[in-house]
């Protein structure tokens, strides 16, 4: 017992073990892929043989978990589905809900100058929600960024066939003809109907986040049949750089002013525009502009971060 | 109205902006940036306090639509305290790790953190000033998101396991915060909180919606609750702290969890309403999976090799406390619950900024026989780590005991009983456990080592890591040595509440 006590306190050894499962993640790092070609297969068998040695003996444990997983899931649905045929009728037995309803389709039109009500809704009423969720998609582009952008330390970690089967013309789409007459018919009215969309978000259903993802769709078509060397001409990252941080800086001091000026009841000055045209519902068109645009570089940051590990030509 | 009142609107909207302004700065230039705005955030903080505490609270009207219609901030005394104290938090996380940082980065991927910080700290904000519960929800998922990228920046490939588990679980708790937000939407019609409160007034009234109010409460607390870390669900921990850069394990640990627990309470007192869920069984049930989350967390913490997991389990133990006080209920119960949060933040970000210094003078091992006698080979950190030590074991004059104090009297006010017998055991072992080892870890770190080897001493960077924790240890013992002080803040801003 001593002796126990004395190897703990000594950081030598800990008691308990066997005693609790502390579900620590496994120390393999990528760093320590140091092998050569052909002791790689070996290295991988090796471990997939330990993860099953691990696994043979906690079988018991695993079943235990399948058993509680199943039978909480199972208890969670049976709840929601209780709640769910509990809850009043939308609208019909609860005439409270219709209150914040009514007033956006009665008086929406008039309020924001926007026929379309949805896209007066998030850019208008609650645009504080929607300054935030074009936000997430920044942050998620940060963070796939950081996992995906090729740095020093990624290269060095990369398996060593990554770039042989970037080299590999088999897995180069972009010289088959097929794809690149289809593209060279469709990719105009794509782009087209891209813009449509994000211009007429005010009039029609669409606005900055489906039209920018059509945009981004057609950079993504683009690139991939006519290869990554002609969108590089145009769209580098310090231009995707530019783009994402001036839409951005605009969406945050647009609505900061908006927000200011409606809170301390100076009149904006936002002309609210005919309904109908092209110029109207005040703000909503230059920020659905800016939303596209960041979702259009979004996604097609995605595509070629994730085809090759970086944005554009640097 | 006065110009302070704008102020809210101006930390959340700087804060995405500084964002965006980070990801075009190169890395250099981003952190002087981050540094000098966080500083500016601070100032701009203690200015909401200091209206707030003369003039009451606030709520803003977010653009030209009112209440039901449009979005909504507000500005109690609690929130303005809870933002000065994360701000202060935020600030010194970066200036002690800033070094951590360049170490651990690719340099070319250093503004991209600075970047995630900034957007990091306007979802803290924003969670915190929110009067809306989709709000809430919206830069509940930003805050999920940035602290997975300030985990996976590390590119180590234990960071990346981390981080899927707990993007994984994260996940999980969103999506029944979501679900909680629409059934909650489904009873009353709107997404305010003060809308809803009122609706749900009416709605508690009638015993035939009333289990219908409890499920929705419970999903939104399960949800939170898997997010900030409670008991059966706080094994992400260990490897979300341990592996993540300083800056990052310090801020995850002290602000992202605790946001979770304000806005559960905030939800509880402003949009349930404290006396509907006091009549709820939620209450015992965190009162239990706290008190289990203390005495499980710290047996775990006993039973680790490694100074950093240690601590996380430590961070999961603490959890627990802060379950606990919401599980004790009344004024008392959540005021306990809310000062914990202050104290456990400042600790435990100067105990995750502490042990890498430990760590960097033991050949960067975080193992305990190769920590032995780096207290003596780095004083100030050990010092530090002392300090923070002695904090979390709740010695007098540091913030913990004065917690442990109100956890007391909190569960003394409840009245006697089942609970109070419970609580007062648990205070018991789990502080003894603490007590275990953390008193075994200082030891570990001042005992001389058998041979004199990697004995080089670390001289340099003392002012630029002194002073940010000297301002966390001034901290820490004005929260233990004038608890009165910031007890009192917390009833006036727990009295706006409602």
């Amino acid at each position: 017992m001593k002796e126990r006590f004395l190897k703990w306190f000594y950081g030598e050894s800990d008691p308990m073990e066997h005693i609790l499962d502390c579900a620590e993640v496994p120390d393999e790092s990528r760093e320590e892929w140091k092998y050569e070609e052909h002791e790689i297969e070996r290295e991988i068998s090796r471990r997939v043989h330990t993860q099953s040695v691990i696994r043979a003996e906690r079988r018991g444990f695993y079943a235990f978990y399948l058993i509680i997983a199943v039978i909480s899931c199972l208890m969670l649905i049976g709840v929601l589905l209780f709640t769910v045929s509990q809850l009043p009728r939308y609208g019909v037995e609860n005439p409270r809900a219709k209150e914040v309803v009514e007033r956006y389709v009665e008086k929406g039109l008039e309020e924001t100058g926007a026929v379309n009500i949805v896209s007066g809704m998030i850019l208008d009423y609650r645009a504080f929600d929607t300054l935030g969720e074009s936000h997430v998609l920044f942050t998620a582009l940060l963070c796939v960024m950081i996992l995906l952008r090729l740095d020093e330390k990624n290269k060095r970690t990369r398996y060593e066939n990554y770039y042989t089967v970037l080299a590999d013309p088999y897995y180069d789409i972009s010289t088959d003809p097929i794809m690149r007459i289809a593209a060279t018919i469709t990719l105009p009215s794509i782009f087209l109907f891209g813009i449509y969309i994000l211009l007429n978000g005010q009039i029609s259903p669409g606005g900055g986040f489906s039209g920018g993802a059509v945009m981004g769709a057609a950079l993504i078509i683009y690139a991939a049949a006519f290869g990554f060397t002609v969108t590089d001409r145009v769209f580098t990252y310090r231009m995707s750089r530019c783009i994402t941080f001036l839409s951005l800086a605009f969406y945050s001091f647009a609505k900061g002013y908006v927000f200011f000026t409606g809170a301390n009841g100076i009149p904006n000055g936002v002309p609210k525009g005919t309904p109908g045209a092209i110029f109207s519902g005040g703000l909503i068109l230059p920020l659905d502009i800016a939303v596209g645009m960041v979702v259009a570089c979004t996604m097609f940051g995605f595509y070629s971060l994730f085809r090759r590990g970086s944005i554009g030509g640097e | 109205m006065q110009f302070v009142v704008n102020f809210p609107l101006f930390t959340i909207v700087l804060s995405l902006f500084s964002g965006a302004l980070c990801f075009m700065l190169p890395g250099k230039a981003a952190r002087r940036y981050t540094m000098c705005y966080e500083a500016f955030l601070t100032v701009l903080c203690l200015w909401i306090l200091q209206y707030t505490y003369l003039n009451g609270a606030f709520t803003y009207v977010m653009g030209e639509f009112p209440a039901p219609w449009g979005n909504e901030i507000r500005a109690g005394v609690l929130e303005a305290t809870m933002a000065l104290i994360f701000m202060i938090i935020m600030l010194t996380a970066v200036f002690c790790g800033y070094r951590f940082i360049e170490k651990d980065l690719d340099l070319s991927k250093e503004n991209l953190y600075y970047a995630l910080l900034n957007l990091m700290t306007a979802a803290l904000l924003s969670m915190i000033w929110t009067n809306d519960l989709f709000t809430g929800y919206v830069f509940l998922e930003i805050l999920t998101l940035t602290s997975c990228g300030l985990l996976i920046v590390r590119e180590i490939g234990r960071t990346t396991l981390a981080a899927i588990r707990y993007m994984i679980l994260n996940l999980l708790g969103s999506g029944l915060f979501l679900l909680g937000v629409v059934l909650l939407y489904d009873l009353s019609g709107h997404l305010l909180m003060v809308p809803i409160q009122n609706a749900i007034r009416e709605l508690a009234a009638d015993p035939n919606t009333f289990p219908v109010l409890t499920i929705s409460t419970a999903i939104l607390t399960i949800g939170l609750s898997i997010k900030s870390g409670l008991f059966p669900f706080h094994f992400w921990m260990p490897d979300t702290y341990g592996w993540a850069t300083p800056t990052s394990a310090a801020i995850m640990s002290s602000l992202v969890s605790k946001a979770y627990i304000f806005l559960l309470i905030k939800i509880y007192w402003r949009v349930i309403g404290i006396d509907i869920v006091e009549r709820m069984p939620i209450r015992n049930i965190l009162l239990v999976l706290g008190i289990a989350g203390m005495v499980i967390g710290s047996v775990q913490a006993l039973h680790a090799d490694n100074i950093n997991r240690m601590a996380a389990f430590s961070s999961a133990a603490n959890i627990g406390y802060i379950f606990m006080g919401i599980g004790i209920g009344g004024v008392a119960g959540y005021t306990a619950a809310i000062f914990h949060i202050f104290a456990h933040a400042v600790t435990k970000a100067m105990l995750f900024l502490t042990t890498p210094r430990l760590a960097e003078v033991s050949g960067d091992s975080l193992l305990f026989k190769e920590l032995q006698g780096s207290g003596l080979r780095d004083r100030d950190a050990g010092v530090f780590f002392t300090i923070s030590a002695f904090s979390m074991i709740g010695i007098p004059i540091f913030a913990g005991f004065a917690a442990k104090l109100q956890f007391g009297l909190a569960a003394v006010e409840d009245g006697a009983g089942w609970r109070l017998i419970l609580v007062f055991l648990a205070l018991a072992v789990s502080s003894m456990l603490n007590a275990l080892y953390f008193v075994r870890t200082i030891i570990r770190i001042y005992s001389r080592p058998n041979e004199s080897t990697r004995m080089e001493v670390r001289p340099h960077h003392r002012a630029g890591y002194n002073v940010p924790m000297l301002v966390l240890t001034v901290m820490n013992l004005f929260l233990g040595l004038f608890s009165w002080v910031t007890v009192d803040l917390i009833h006036r801003g727990l009295m706006m509440f409602s």
